[in-house]
């Protein structure tokens, strides 16, 4: 498992006109071999995880493991203590009622699963995180706006901060900027 | 995801052919402005007018309910036979106004009813805040408040559990479910946006505020395809989620054995009458902030219309479940059945359930006219009606206790001053709690509706520009 919080040097910024190019030129950094790099950009883009070589994100294998422990729990929190903590004849039923007890552990597993949902999507990405190279830039802020960026971290064994810079340029990057952690 | 994404492409008809979800095509940058620019403008005076008035009516709901506190659930209408009053009602009603949030946040997301991106974050909003209205409800209808801890699984101080095979505990779980998993899905489509908001933020205080609240969200691909899964995690448990808790609402009634009560239709009718009286709410909203704010491109006719057709289906369900019923109650012989529906119909309270007929059943009907479901007037008043008739359905059902096996113990319920006080003061919060989000978050999911432009699909074949670029 990565650190916490890993520490980035230097990043080379390069930015794209359209969703297109930016898709076009992931596929050309993947090729080329860079793994630590990013693309930026407004919103979503179907299609971009495979241009960037990334695999699936983990994510449903974690809620799928979290929200069996929360049916579990839910349902072992429902017999102990109706069966075996204080069990207690209410209208004759059973200690244990299966069926009534179906609705508590239904809810119960939906909101671990969705509490794991989204802790774990803010612990994946490695959120929240205030401090980053990226946000010395004055362009990138666009990126939330209308603007697409690939962003190489100087982690990278491929990293060179003159040939990625020109390679940037060669695959279409304009406005390349090298920032560092202030 | 990217399975997902790809089967989506494939599927589609050639992206160049994409039907327009947001008309007047609009650039990114257009619409970044133009829903930002809501939140970072000066407070308009109607707003402040508005917000006046709903905040009122939140004082006049806090005054009620110090004074329920004070002097205990005696100064409602509540008596036997009508031992539960408005408090179940505005309970049911508001749960149910949440639902249509979630059916379209996660229900529309799962069908890729991509249209949906229009009014998402609007309706979710509306989903919280329903069910803030909702919770007040069954917490202060106990009557001694410094017990409310009783429906938590707490023992008591004779080491007593609660009793899990209680509907009423059941919809303890079922409400704080939904609602902790309504705020986490909504507050999860906010972070790019709230990171707009961090990037266009002109002094520090605000940077502060919505930076911490973004994450410190950069847009990156990789921090996108966790939030895509966790996203679409979020909507596959949402959609179950929307279909149980209502219906877990439904069996407060129904798991009882009172004669109109004690049906297997209620979980089915209770989910297809909470989505349509949402949809009539989310309408209303729409209407009035499309107006207010002119996002005519976002909510545009085709959104509307849709929503529409979706009360159309879900009030001629209601429709027949209100037929159905009846006809049930002729079918089983069981003459009490019988005489619940009557007295429904033509009782003391017949005044009620045809002001339920008239808004539930009749008026959506009008929907099949193309020319009137694209009337935004006429959609704006059905809307209002139809959330009346739907407060009036709850009312109908909880009223039946009003007469039981015995005639002598027959009584007739009439609400106190102070429990429409507290019906008028759970809108006030309603819409005080919806005029701060409009003020203060973007109340459009800014980047699924970029995603969802023509000129965002990677394959897109038009030539284009975005602003940017052609300022550049």
């Amino acid at each position: 498992m990565m650190e916490l919080v890993k520490k980035i040097d230097r990043v080379i910024l390069a930015e794209f006109g359209s969703s297109k190019e930016l898709l076009q030129a992931a596929e050309k950094m993947r090729d080329a071999g860079y793994k630590e790099f990013d693309c930026h950009s407004p919103f979503l883009i179907h299609g971009m995880d495979a241009a960037m070589g990334l695999k699936r994100s983990p994510l449903g294998y974690i809620v799928f493991a979290f929200a069996s422990l929360g049916l579990l729990g839910a349902l072992g929190l429902q017999y102990w203590t109706s069966a075996v903590d204080y069990p207690l004849v209410i209208s004759g039923k059973p200690f244990f009622s299966g069926p009534a007890f179906v609705p508590i552990v239904f809810a119960l597993t939906i909101l671990t699963a969705a509490i794991t949902a989204v802790v774990g999507m803010i612990v994946i990405n490695r959120l929240p995180r205030l401090r980053h190279p990226l946000f010395s830039s004055d362009r990138f802020g666009k990126f939330s706006d209308d603007s697409f960026f690939i962003s190489v971290e100087s982690s990278d064994k491929k990293y060179n901060e003159a040939h990625t810079a020109g390679f940037l340029k060669t695959i279409g990057g304009q406005n390349i900027e090298i920032l560092k952690d202030e | 995801m990217a399975d997902l994404a790809q089967t989506e492409t494939k599927t589609l008809k050639e992206p160049a052919h994409h039907e327009r979800l947001i008309t007047g095509e609009p650039s990114f940058e257009h619409v970044t402005d133009s829903v930002s620019s809501i939140v970072e403008s000066k407070t308009p005076k109607a707003w402040w007018v508005l917000f006046g008035i709903s905040s009122s009516a939140t004082l006049l709901l806090l005054v009620a309910i110090a004074y329920l506190f004070w002097e205990g659930i005696g100064i409602w209408g509540l008596n036997v036979p009508v031992a539960w009053g408005l408090a179940i009602v505005n309970l049911v009603f508001w749960i149910g106004i949440g639902h249509a949030g979630t059916l379209i946040s996660a229900v529309l997301f799962l069908l890729r009813q991509r249209w949906r991106t229009s009014i998402n974050r609007f309706a979710e909003a509306m989903t919280i805040f329903a069910v803030i209205c909702a919770l007040i409800f069954p917490a202060i209808h106990v009557g001694r408040i410094w017990v409310v801890y009783y429906v938590f699984p707490i023992p008591n101080q004779m080491g007593v559990w609660p009793n899990f095979r209680s509907p009423l505990l059941w919809d303890v779980f079922a409400f704080g479910t939904y609602f902790t998993v309504s705020l986490l899905f909504w507050y999860v489509g906010l972070i790019p946006d709230l990171a707009t908001l961090r990037e266009r933020a002109t002094n520090r205080i605000k940077k502060i505020v919505y930076g911490v609240l973004s994450l410190g969200w950069y847009g990156g691909n990789k921090q996108w395809k966790h939030y895509e899964m966790a996203y679409l995690i979020l909507a596959a448990i949402a959609t179950p989620l929307v279909l149980s808790v209502h219906s877990i609402v439904s069996m407060d009634f129904a798991v009882s054995l009172l004669p109109g009560w004690h049906t297997t239709i209620f979980p089915p009718y209770f989910v297809a009458g909470a989505i349509f009286s949402g949809f009539a709410m989310v309408m209303t909203l729409a209407i009035l902030a499309r107006a207010t704010f002119g996002l005519k491109d976002i909510f545009n006719m085709r959104v509307l219309e849709r929503m529409n057709l979706i009360m159309l289906v879900t009030g001629s369900m209601v429709g027949y479940a209100y037929a159905m019923e009846f006809f049930i109650a002729w079918y089983s012989g069981n003459e009490y059945e019988m005489f619940a529906f009557v007295n429904r119909a033509f009782g003391p309270y017949a005044w009620a359930y045809w002001i339920m007929i008239s808004c539930n059943v009749i008026v959506p009907q009008f929907f099949w006219s193309k020319k009137l479901r694209t009337n935004i007037a006429f959609m704006f008043i059905a809307s209002i009606l139809i959330n009346i008739g739907m407060w009036f359905e709850r009312f109908v059902i909880v009223v039946t206790l009003s007469r039981d096996y015995l005639p002598s113990a027959w009584g007739y319920y009439t609400p106190t001053f102070w429990d429409i006080a507290i019906l008028i003061g759970s809108f006030g919060l309603f819409f005080s709690l919806f005029l701060l989000f409009l003020r203060f978050l973007p109340m459009v999911a800014m980047s699924e509706v970029k995603g969802v432009l023509p000129q965002a699909d990677p394959h897109y074949a038009g030539n284009k520009q975005t602003y940017s670029q052609a300022v550049r």
